[in-house]
């Protein structure tokens, strides 16, 4: 160590705004996916669990389950991909925690950088995250059996739209992530919201026979309107008319599109303001 | 602008606690401010404040002429901050969290990697700089803590508690390091529980408590409140306590013997160093006692407190124990 002193690359007042904020975010989010890189363990149990899920499904409740004109799998595959990647958001919550409680957080908002940045960052990147456990979980319905029946365009469609649900998902994930002392926390919570969420809805079962209360719920979540979306775009619906549902569920792409819209609207605005008030506590 | 850190009336509770009681501070530029006190005194909260990531209740505080309160984001531009537990991420390596840091300083991508490399080399990490910083000790991860400040190099630094936790030979290692700092002509607010570290390190000393400013000065005037060395000496017998306090009393530099009678252990603050030791051996000796152990050392932060604040740094603390002290250690009576 030399006795020189720091001399001075001093910052440069670079484009502000919106291009350093993008910046910001993808050097937030590059960090995020090294973690992956180095802790491989986090992306092998969040791939191994969706997989062991379709498994037990498709074997366990496909023998005592059969959904009018499809195959219990195919009918499964779509509400396993709803699940997983609204579980996915888990990570959004989990990862902010972790940043706040190791102090990470204190060192960013002690940088010249976007406020917004470190959740832009996060979220991206576990879109990624979702993209990757998505293929892996295609992969595996399609040995158990699942099928893609419409257009490649379809298809499309239905992936996007399951990760632009996840995407805004996470910041609702975002928010709790930012409010609680830990990740565990987060963890518990996660599981809370997101399993009734995921459980009351169409995702495993048909919803048409649930008690009326729950159906009630299950007609207008927007987890079965996704999971609907996602049968309807990858052509898993099979022969049976839809039953008399509420208008949720015979327009589940644009209901699901109205909460992603909705969710982004509420949870991202709430988001910034708590990453901003966090470190204060 | 002759202060480059500037605080007025700082008040910031949580709750019932009063973290911040009406803080001032002032460093003027190129200067180094040791904020000196016990857990709890408000250290950190000054900090967090001065580095915009807390809102005072009230008060105002200007950094480099901006005001913290007002124009946030400008002063992040011109500070660096290396907080108390070190705020690195584990999972990049120590490469990689110095070029993210620079990055997001909005260096670009080739300053910041060849800075990355030049802090690592300075900060004697080059070899490690490869490694996830998981794998770093204790003393590494501070280092790399505080080059991911001097990133920017930044005209201002906070340091908060650089070397608290770590063993004595990190912590020397560190003082070096920021002595070096220094000399590149920075501002520095470096808070700090050790009355050593601030002697060895600050130009000027603020000693605060309950969020209050207590008192303030240069090591040496500080010192020069609580009086110099002192002699501290255990009795085998609690039967010689009397007799012992007297002797001591006499050799004592104002302030009388202080006296622990469960531990039998007297404690006289003195001047003229060995030379009074010895003299006060020869005169307990003479007096038929037997001393059981004795050192001669220099004032603790408690001493500091003790004399300033008329309580301890830590009020459920047991009395000085020189040998667990982190300040105290024992200066050989031989030397």
């Amino acid at each position: 160590m030399t006795a020189q002193a720091v001399e001075a690359p001093r910052t440069d007042v670079r484009a502000p705004g919106l291009v350093k904020a993008l910046a910001d975010g993808a050097v937030v989010a590059k960090r995020n996916l090294i973690k992956i890189k180095r802790v491989p363990d986090l992306l092998v149990f969040s791939t191994i669990q969706p997989i062991i899920f379709i498994l037990l499904f498709a074997y366990v409740f496909g023998s005592a389950i059969h959904p009018k004109g499809i195959s219990y799998r195919e009918f499964l595959i779509p509400g396993i991909f709803t699940q997983t990647v609204i579980f996915g958001a888990t990570i959004t919550g989990a990862g902010l925690a972790e940043d706040m409680q190791k102090g990470i957080i204190d060192r960013f908002r002690s940088l010249p950088m976007s406020s917004s940045a470190v959740l832009v960052g996060r979220t991206t990147s576990d879109v990624l995250n979702n993209i990757l456990v998505i293929a892996i979980m295609s992969g595996t319905g399609l040995i158990v059996g699942w099928r893609v029946r419409s257009s490649v365009g379809e298809a499309i469609g239905g992936f996007l739209l399951l990760l632009a649900f996840a995407y805004a998902f996470s910041w609702i994930m975002a928010v709790v992530g930012l409010m609680v002392p830990s990740p565990e926390v987060v963890n518990n919570a996660a599981f809370m919201i997101i399993f009734p969420l995921t459980f009351i809805a169409n995702t495993f079962v048909p919803s048409n026979n649930l008690p009326t209360v729950l159906k009630a719920f299950a007609d207008w979540n927007p987890i079965s309107s996704l999971t609907q979306a996602s049968r309807q775009l990858f052509g898993n619906t099979g022969t049976a008319p839809l039953p008399d549902g509420p208008w949720s569920l015979h327009h589940p792409v644009i209901y699901t599109l109205i909460w992603i819209v909705g969710l982004l609207g509420v949870f991202i605005p709430l988001a910034v303001r708590q990453y901003k008030r966090a470190a204060s506590r | 602008m002759a202060d480059v850190i500037r605080a007025e009336g700082l008040v910031k509770s949580y709750g019932d606690l009063r973290a911040l009681d009406g803080l001032d501070l002032a460093v003027p530029e190129g200067a180094i401010l040791g904020l000196l006190g016990p857990n709890g005194a408000g250290k950190t909260t000054a900090v967090r404040i001065l580095t915009t990531l807390l809102e005072p209740d009230s008060g105002s505080a200007f950094v480099a002429g901006v005001d913290v309160r007002k124009d946030p984001a400008k002063v992040r531009a011109l500070i660096g901050l290396s907080g108390q537990y070190a705020a690195v991420d584990e999972y990049l390596t120590g490469y990689e969290n110095l070029d993210m840091i620079g990055r997001l300083y909005g260096l670009g991508g080739a300053r910041s990697k060849a800075r990355a490399r030049e802090l690592l080399e300075r900060f004697r990490l080059a070899d490690a700089g490869d490694r996830p910083a998981k794998t770093y000790s204790g003393g590494m991860r501070r280092r790399l803590d505080l080059a991911g400040a001097l990133v920017a190099a930044p005209p201002v630094l906070f340091l908060d508690e650089p070397t608290t936790g770590l063993d004595p030979r990190s912590r020397t290692d560190m003082w070096e390091v920021i002595v070096e700092l220094v000399q590149g002509g920075s501002t520095l607010l470096l808070t700090t529980q050790y009355l050593e570290e601030a002697d060895r390190l600050a130009d000027n000393i603020v000693v605060i408590d309950h969020g209050r400013s207590i008192a303030e000065g240069t090591a040496d005037e500080l010192k020069a409140q609580v009086g110099g060395e002192r002699v501290e000496v255990v009795v085998g017998d609690t039967a010689d306590v009397p007799t012992a306090r007297e002797i001591l009393g006499q050799l004592a530099d104002g302030g009388g013997c202080e006296v622990e009678q469960h531990t039998r252990r007297l404690t006289a603050p003195v001047r003229g160093g060995a030379a009074v030791l010895m003299e006060a051996l020869r005169r307990l000796d003479a007096a038929e006692i037997v001393v059981q152990d004795v050192a001669l050392r220099r004032p603790t932060l408690d001493d500091v407190f003790l004399i300033l604040t008329g309580h301890r740094t830590m009020d459920e603390a047991p009395p000085t124990e020189p040998n667990k002290d982190p300040e105290g250690e024992l200066v050989e009576a031989a030397k």
